[in-house]
């Protein structure tokens, strides 16, 4: 078996685990403080109680994330080893900002929100709350700035030995390609948070127990999702799409399945891209619609990859198709799913519309299988390059790492994270349990 | 300069993982052995709980500077050190995910377990952390291309050759887990009250009776390994004030401790991590990873030093970050200072 291919599922396997953490407590920090400063401008203390709730299952996502987070760092180096040493003075920057500018914060306020209620006063409490929020975003943002440099790489210089400068600090953090994808990726993570938000609250509501926190809960989830659902789509979504298919031709013409350069190019809403006939077989196409969605125009040509030299096909050409449509698809449903809920929010008949809450309580997996799907559809369509353009995958990996070394670690990796999956779950199922009613010591 | 400088800023980053994170990988360490009652138990945990992950970002903030810093050796140890990272990071995994659970599994088999996990797993943290340092003091087997890669142990002796583990690591461990238990113990002192406290007190002495007898080992130990460890202080008389220092501060935990004065006895503790780790760079410097392999091959300074563009990208947000997390400290220590009080949370 091949290192590399070991190495990139190491890196690919523990960082999708450790992002279905992350993507709630982004999402979920903003719905706090929105709960917070309804209970400090209205002070019900109901709103409190549902912000305490959801403050608790904030922390026990936290954490996970946290633990997972920490081997994210650490591989940089013990697996990617020749990759870092050339680009470590760059990479390392952000990822160095991120404990430097983010979890500083974010714990500081964390233990403060957890465990000074009562010693701090309401408004210290609600600001850290809005301090924790804030703290995440950063964190979300110097990822971010990290993956973008590597999509779309700016601001650098090459020593005489190989390793790459940065030259300017606002370049690297202004990075178009990165400030675009913040904003779809924090959108993205605002989807996950508001679903879940409503999903708990149809629970309950369905279940009968805890309604009035369940109204609470899909009003905030509701409100948020559909904001958040519509903009994952327009403008986020799209501008992104806009600027990978201005920068990367192999990538887009890949996750669109297009083999042959068209003018009028169709989307292709379902199929299998073959890659020895160089066709989409079983293709359910919108003729024009990709050369419209990217240029504004039905007739614009669009490049296919026959115009990409082979070795530069993104490697895994149908599992980016795939990734990409299940995106896009799951995006589409979303928006349809939030839109009609949130009608029926403001005609007041939400609550009592059992197949709607249904519909919102079986949707909460998926927008975490869109945010992996989209992640995938980012990484896999940079291949076959670590650095867009300067640096091949197979040219990163640690090759003092042996590949059974590095399946080792990965096997251990993969049966602790599903204890920790397993954990997770308990706690999670516990606290919806005792709901926002509970005491806890 | 820009070396000098940042060879020191990734130390301080060092340090203020071991004296914070420290105290709880200690508390950890000792929940298991002193404490007796569920109460107790609780209390152990406050002192720890909205802390402890504020003091582990300090090992990530460290690890990113030196990753920029020093992106040569960054890739040459974490991928030379494999294994033992990787059951760092299982370690740091349970550890952390046991401490969580255990705020909300209130089942008893379950607590026993999560108390267990934890403790274990601190303890093993602290010995990798203490054999990881000795394992940079003593050098590795770098390859003409700066990489290397180490087993676990070989013949236990170190060489040419040597494992993770041999003579040399295993006292750095040791030294580490006395050290560290000491320190944790000093904050129980300093943050419990009742029996708990009296008993955290007096778990001082011996620990720190042992802890002498591993630093004086621990500095012998390394003179003989890597006799260049001394040519610095040598060459610059006046930093034998370092050594100087660790005996003084281990000589003021043993006093205040006595007279029952917590909070310098700790400061004390965190004054010896402070020197011992102050001297370990010392006697690298300008070395970052010296090779057993003959000196031609060591990772030195101006070796894996980042270009000036970077560095001076680098120090300016540092400084300005590294302020404000200072003030994140100072703010939530000043919050939850004084002893643990128990109740809802």
């Amino acid at each position: 078996m091949s290192a590399e291919i070991i190495h990139r599922l190491h890196f690919a396997f523990t960082i999708t685990f450790h992002y279905l953490f992350p993507q709630l407590t982004m999402g979920l920090g903003l719905l706090i403080v929105a709960l917070k400063t309804v209970a400090l401008r209205t002070g019900n203390e109901q709103w409190d109680r549902a912000a305490r709730f959801w403050g608790r299952i904030f922390a026990i996502n936290f954490v996970f994330g946290v633990v997972t987070g920490i081997p994210m760092e650490f591989e940089f180096g013990t697996n990617w080893a020749r990759f870092s040493r050339l680009s470590g003075g760059v990479i390392g920057q952000p990822l160095a900002m991120e404990g430097v500018f983010s979890f500083f914060l974010e714990s500081a306020f964390l233990g403060l929100f957890l465990y000074g209620e009562g010693r701090i006063s309401k408004l210290m409490h609600w600001f850290s709350a809005v301090m924790v929020f804030v703290g995440s975003w950063i964190s979300g943002f110097f990822i971010i700035v990290t993956d973008a440099w590597m999509q779309h790489p700016v601001a650098y210089d090459r020593l005489p030995n190989g390793q790459f400068e940065v030259l300017s600090f606002w370049q690297l953090l202004l990075n178009p390609w990165g400030l675009l994808q913040y904003a779809h990726n924090m959108t993205g993570a605002v989807v996950t948070g508001s679903f879940v938000m409503a999903a708990v609250g149809a629970f309950y509501i369905l279940e009968g127990r805890n309604e009035s926190y369940g109204r609470i809960f899909l009003k905030v989830g509701v409100i948020a999702g559909v904001i958040a659902s519509i903009a994952i789509i327009f403008p986020t979504g799209d501008m992104s799409g806009k600027y990978v298919a201005q920068n990367q031709p192999a990538a887009i013409a890949a996750m669109e399945g297009l083999f042959k350069s068209e003018s009028g190019a169709g989307m292709v809403l379902m199929g299998q891209p073959n890659e020895e006939t160089g066709e989409i077989d079983n293709p359910i196409v919108v003729n024009d619609a990709l050369s419209f969605l990217i240029y504004g125009t039905t007739k614009a040509e669009v490049k296919g990859l026959d115009q990409i030299p082979r070795d530069q096909w993104p490697t895994a050409l149908p599992l980016l198709f795939y990734a990409y449509h299940i995106m896009a698809g799951l995006g589409t449903w979303f928006m349809l799913l939030m839109v009609v809920a949130a009608f029926l929010l403001w005609r007041g008949k939400l609550f009592a519309a059992r197949w709607a809450l249904w519909a919102l309580l079986l949707s909460f997996p998926l927008p975490y299988i869109a945010n992996t799907a989209g992640w995938m559809t980012a990484e896999l369509g940079r291949q076959p390059w670590l650095i867009y353009g300067l640096m091949r995958t197979s040219e990163g990996y640690s090759n003092t790492v042996s590949a059974s070394n590095g399946l080792f670690t990965l096997l251990g990796f993969m049966g602790l994270y599903t204890l920790l999956g397993l954990l997770f779950t308990v706690l999670i199922y516990r606290e919806i349990e005792h709901g926002p009613e509970a005491v806890h010591s | 300069m820009m070396g000098f400088v940042w060879f020191w800023l990734v130390a301080v980053m060092i340090v203020g993982y071991v004296v914070l994170d420290g105290f709880d990988l200690g508390v950890g360490v000792l929940h298991l052995f002193l404490v007796r009652t569920e109460a107790e138990r609780r209390m152990t945990l406050a002192s720890i709980g909205p802390v402890w992950d504020g003091n582990e970002v300090w090992l990530l903030a460290g690890g990113g500077t030196l990753y920029f810093a020093f992106p040569l050796l960054y890739a040459s140890a974490f991928s030379g050190f494999y294994l033992p990272l990787m059951i760092v990071l299982w370690l740091l995994i349970l550890r952390g995910v046991s401490l969580e659970l255990r705020n909300h599994l209130n089942m008893g088999v379950w607590q026993t377990l999560l108390d267990g996990v934890f403790g274990l797993a601190s303890l093993l943290l602290t010995i990798f952390f203490g054999a990881a340092l000795a394992n940079v003091l003593r050098g590795v087997p770098l390859q003409a291309d700066g990489y290397f890669f180490l087993p676990l142990w070989t013949n236990w002796r170190p060489g040419v050759a040597p494992g993770i583990l041999d003579w040399y690591t295993v006292i750095g461990g040791l030294v580490a887990l006395v050290a560290l238990t000491m320190h944790g113990a000093l904050w129980l002192s300093l943050k419990t009250t009742g029996e708990l406290e009296q008993r955290a007190r007096r778990v001082v002495n011996p620990l720190w009776a042992a802890l002498l007898c591993l630093t004086i080992a621990s500095l012998v130990a390394t003179i003989a390994v890597r006799p260049a460890s001394l040519d610095n202080y040598v060459h610059y008389p006046v930093t034998f004030i370092v050594p100087v220092g660790v005996v003084a501060s281990l000589a003021a935990v043993w006093l205040w401790n006595r007279n029952g004065q917590a909070l310098k006895a700790f400061l004390a503790s965190c004054a010896y991590l402070f020197f011992m780790l102050a001297g370990a760079c010392w006697g690298l410097y300008p070395t970052l990873l010296p090779a057993t392999t003959g000196a031609d091959r060591d990772i030195t300074l101006e070796r894996a030093i980042s270009g000036p563009h970077t560095l001076a990208v680098g120090l300016a947000w540092w400084g300005f970050g590294m302020a404000l997390a200072v003030g994140y400290v100072v703010f939530v220590y000043g919050k939850f200072r004084g002893k643990v009080v128990l109740g809802g949370h």
